[in-house]
């Protein structure tokens, strides 16, 4: 086996894996706040992926062919523009869908929530037609030479982006107001309102950075696996999901742990195993995981009190 | 469907407290706890509980809040597995139990904050109590066999029976869920004797009631005690309830028994009273 | 009537939904045989996948609504009873020639082979609660669906064949390829009809129904009520669930090879995630324990979407239009209260009236 082989697999793994941590987050924080599994989340990737898609093609024309400007300003605004229409949209849907239901089952909000992803999924198929559209990588195609290991912009960009989100995530929750009020509505609703914490806008930010979270996650998985159409967010969506399961429901650094374990685990099954069986692989690690440690590796196990 | 009617008045007689004869014959204890402790995490929630209570005893375990009373009984119904010492049932040790074995033992429990099956009806919750007496299996059910019409007859009859102890019979066909408080609360107790129990633990059984209420309670629990030839052991705050039927009654404080006696032992013990009124400032 | 009205409220609604199985039944086999157009092409292709839907969301509401558990997975133990059944059938072609005996040997084997990976399945999962439950259902499923993508399954006269991941089968003159991996089951003949569906959905009726009014099922109900309170008199919670996940996975299995038998081929992507999502889309609308529900919503929610074909275009966008506005209004506390309000001026009204 060669180190330089294994080596490039795992900082693939890695890439792929700070996807999944991203979309994770979202994920994580909303079942932290909310109680709620949003399978809607995977479809706000896809919509992010199209709003970049579109406002960088749209730039792109402007500017002069491959001077730095014309890779840089589109990817940067297309970006922004995807983090927006994601933020609206997340809260939207929050306010319209989920928010009736707070007092609702948790399996009413569930279907619901499949609702909307059923939804986003069908209008973005009349919208933009089920032709999958190409998308060009925010940062180019071309990749840096390391000694052997050929490491392309995207790899690192997404490793770096998974990084710094983390980082700030992690501050903004520990030491601004609105994220401790956040941690607090999380640990109890009822308390923090009566601590004067407004719940519902507390929520409705938790959306807001989880969508906008998405946004930034569809853009670097459509880097990476460019072929666009409207059912794209389902797949990293349940990997995602999957990933914040695994590292534990509602911890920050679990889905984090989550997310790269699972990427890394999917591409080293890929290579070593068989692609075949790449999923399954990776669903049978999430059990086996669960079995061994039922509230997943970083979740707390809350026990009823008798 | 949805409004409870009122109350009838007297729809069933009530079974004549007949004293069981066996009653003073056996004088080991039904349950002997020794020992006993567990810890959560480094905290002893409860450290070297000894306690015996005789077959057909009224025992009662008071303390303050947070003394560790319900943690007891998590540890006697194996909720939790203790840390250290024996649980001894009619002489048989409860170590490898896990809460379904320690029922078919013969302890039941109600609890404290009351875990009926709401979306049930009350007959159907005698009949969950009567569980493991009803003789047929699963497939005699798909198939509805003679033993499935047989037993559920019986299983009906036994939970009227039952039921009829606090006059409830006329409640059989409500949910559990739609009952007033007090009438779950006893229903929880009705629950608990249909599993055929030797011990019946209670956990705070007066808890809101009014006063009328907790003396028609009190009245019941010693009929129980007496028609069912039964040991029970009883949390409780009300000190007339505890003060008035139990025989024996243990004091519990930051997990250790800190007296035991008969009520008017307990009455006047000053470390009880230091206990739940606190130290009488020096003079 | 008064004998209806004094049943009690289990047994009159398991006797209005066999009812309802019937007639609906009795309905489109008259309009097939006397009306011209029978029932119209588009439902006369749906009749078996109706009624295997109709049964897989019976099966799953024993496991939601009855036991309570999430189940994100059951289209896995279709996938099963499908692929297995309908092998068995094709197998068994030349040995039982009688096309119903063939079918019901077929669903027995699919359901028994679905149970017992539904026990498999069972032993892990029901240790776990909740969320976490439900989203190992959802891996066993993915997984199911990528095992069975890449199973090659052939039969000849030396007796069956099995490779995995690539087709290594070599099968001797007159042999059968029964499963090819991606390709899934192509069916020679379609062996399953309307009659055999509509008997399956009552035999699932028949065991779900007396079970649940039985001692077994006031136990899996008294597990999902209260976990604690049912192993504090003596009922062992994991029993309890295993016997509704596990019945409901063989009722599962059969409807899978009653679906099996009446495709001309499916593959094994047909059973994926979103079918899980599609069962329990009916389960949920039809009401969580209501079995005549549970019937309405699968049978009115697969005809709906082909009923629609014509807007093409919108009638998925449409269906989740209305799926989200149902469960808005069907939670909605201010609509309840409305409707418990005008109930009991009714019942007040009566009561006066005597």
């Amino acid at each position: 086996m060669d180190i330089t082989i294994i080596l490039d697999y795992l900082i693939r793994g890695l890439s792929l894996g700070s996807v999944y941590a991203i979309i994770a987050l979202g994920y994580t924080m909303v079942y932290g706040i909310a109680k709620m599994l949003n399978f809607a989340h995977g479809d706000v990737i896809m919509v992010g992926g199209y709003i970049c898609f579109f406002a960088m093609s749209g730039l792109s024309g402007n500017f002069e062919e491959g001077s730095m400007a014309a890779t840089v300003v589109p990817a940067v605004a297309g970006t922004l523009a995807a983090m927006v229409v994601c933020t609206i949209l997340g809260v939207v849907i929050e306010r319209l869908a989920y928010k009736p239901l707070r007092q609702a089952s948790s399996l009413a909000v569930l279907i619901t929530a499949i609702g909307v992803s059923y939804f986003l999924q069908n209008a973005a198929l009349l919208l933009w037609s089920s032709n999958p559209k190409v998308f060009t990588p925010v940062t180019g195609r071309g990749s840096l030479q390391v000694g052997p290991l050929s490491v392309s912009y995207v790899t690192l960009l997404t490793i770096a982006a998974c990084i710094i989100i983390m980082l700030a995530l992690t501050a903004f929750t520990s030491k601004t107001k609105m994220g401790k009020a956040m941690r607090a509505v999380s640990e109890d609703k009822g308390a923090a309102q009566l601590m004067g914490i407004n719940v519902n806008a507390t929520i409705s930010l938790t959306f807001a950075i989880g969508s906008a979270l998405a946004a930034i996650a569809g853009v670097l998985y459509m880097s990476a696996y460019p072929t666009l159409t409207p059912t794209t967010g389902s797949m990293p969506g349940i990997k995602a999901f999957t990933a914040a399961v695994f590292g534990g429901i509602g911890s920050i650094p679990g889905a984090m742990l989550g997310g790269l374990l699972l990427g890394i685990i999917e591409i080293f099954a890929g290579a070593y195993i068989s692609t075949q069986l790449q999923n399954a692989i990776v669903f049978a690690v999430l059990i086996v995981v669960l079995l061994v440690k039922p509230a997943g590796l970083l979740g707390k196990m809350v026990q009823e009190k008798v | 469907m949805s409004r409870i009617p009122k109350e009838p008045t007297k729809l069933v007689t009530v079974p004549s407290p007949n004293k069981i004869p066996e009653r003073d014959i056996d004088k080991s204890p039904i349950l002997e706890c020794q020992h006993l402790g567990i810890d959560f995490g480094g905290l002893s929630a409860v450290k070297d509980f000894n306690m015996a209570i005789g077959r057909t005893e009224i025992a009662g375990l008071i303390g303050p809040n947070g003394a560790g009373k319900t943690t007891v009984f998590n540890l006697l119904t194996k909720v939790y597995q203790p840390t250290r010492g024996t649980i001894l049932l009619d002489g048989v040790d409860t170590h490898n139990m896990n809460t379904v074995q320690v029922n078919k033992a013969g302890i039941a429990r109600t609890f404290q904050n009351i875990r009926l099956f709401n979306n049930l009806t009350v007959e159907d919750n005698v009949k969950l109590g009567l569980h493991n007496h009803i003789g047929y299996g699963m497939w005699s059910g798909i198939f509805r066999l003679p033993s499935y019409w047989r037993e559920e007859k019986v299983a009906h009859e036994r939970a009227m029976e039952l039921l009829s102890i606090f006059d409830m019979g006329y409640l059989a066909k409500y949910k559990a869920g739609s009952l007033p408080y007090g009438a779950q609360r006893k229903l929880e107790i009705v629950r608990a004797l249909a599993t055929n129990p030797s011990l019946l633990l209670l956990d705070e059984p007066a808890a809101g009631m009014n006063p009328s209420e907790t003396a028609e309670l009190m009245e019941n629990i010693v009929k129980i005690r007496d028609t069912f030839g039964i040991a029970i052991l009883l949390i409780e705050h009300d000190m007339s309830l505890v003060m008035g039927i139990c025989e024996g009654i243990a004091v519990l404080n930051f997990g250790q028994i800190i007296a035991k006696g008969t009520p008017d032992e307990i009455k006047n013990d000053p470390v009880v009273i230091e206990a739940y009124l606190g130290k009488k400032k020096e003079a | 009537m008064n004998r209806i009205l004094h049943m009690k409220k289990s047994t009159r609604s398991s006797l209005f939904t066999y009812t309802l199985v019937i007639v609906a039944y009795v309905v489109i086999q008259l309009l097939r045989a006397f009306r011209e157009g029978g029932v119209g092409s588009v439902l006369e292709g749906q009749l078996v996948p109706i009624c295997a839907y109709v049964t897989m969301a019976l099966a799953l509401n024993l496991v939601v609504g009855v036991s309570g558990e999430l189940s994100l997975g059951h289209a896995g133990f279709m996938s099963i009873g499908a692929f297995a059944g309908c092998s068995v059938a094709a197998a068994l072609q030349n040995t039982v020639t009688l096309d119903p005996l063939r079918l019901a040997l077929s669903m027995v084997l699919g359901a028994v082979i679905a149970g017992f990976f539904g026990f498999l399945i069972g032993v892990p999962v029901l240790r776990l609660n909740g969320d976490y439950l439900a989203i190992v259902t959802l891996a066993f499923g993915e997984i199911i669906k990528s095992l069975v993508t890449n199973i090659y399954l052939g039969v000849d006269a030396d007796g069956p064949q099995f490779s995995f991941l690539s087709n290594n089968n070599q099968l001797g003159e007159g042999g059968i390829e029964l499963i090819r991996g991606p390709v899934g089951v192509t069916n020679s003949e379609r062996i399953a009809t309307f009659t055999a569906g509509f008997v399956l959905v009552l035999v699932a009726l028949f065991i779900i129904f007396n079970l649940v009014n039985s001692r077994t099922g006031r136990a899996i109900m008294a597990a999902r009520d209260n976990r604690i309170a049912a192993e504090s008199v003596g009922i062992s919670v994991t029993k309890y669930k295993m016997i509704a996940f596990v019945t409901s996975a063989a009722l599962a299995g059969a409807a899978g090879t009653l679906y099996g038998c009446g495709q001309v081929t499916f593959t094994a992507t047909k059973f994926d995630f979103n079918t899980s999502i599609l069962i329990l889309v009916f389960v949920v609308l039809g009401g969580l324990g209501n079995m005549w529900g549970s019937v309405i919503a699968a049978a009115a929610l697969t005809i709906l979407p082909e009923a629609l074909r014509q807007f093409a275009d919108y009638r998925m966008l449409v269906y989740a239009i209305v799926l989200i506005l149902v469960m808005l209004a069907t939670n909605n506390p201010t609509l309840w209260n409305f409707i418990a309000r005008i109930r009991e001026q009714r019942q007040e009204k009566k009561e006066g009236a005597k």
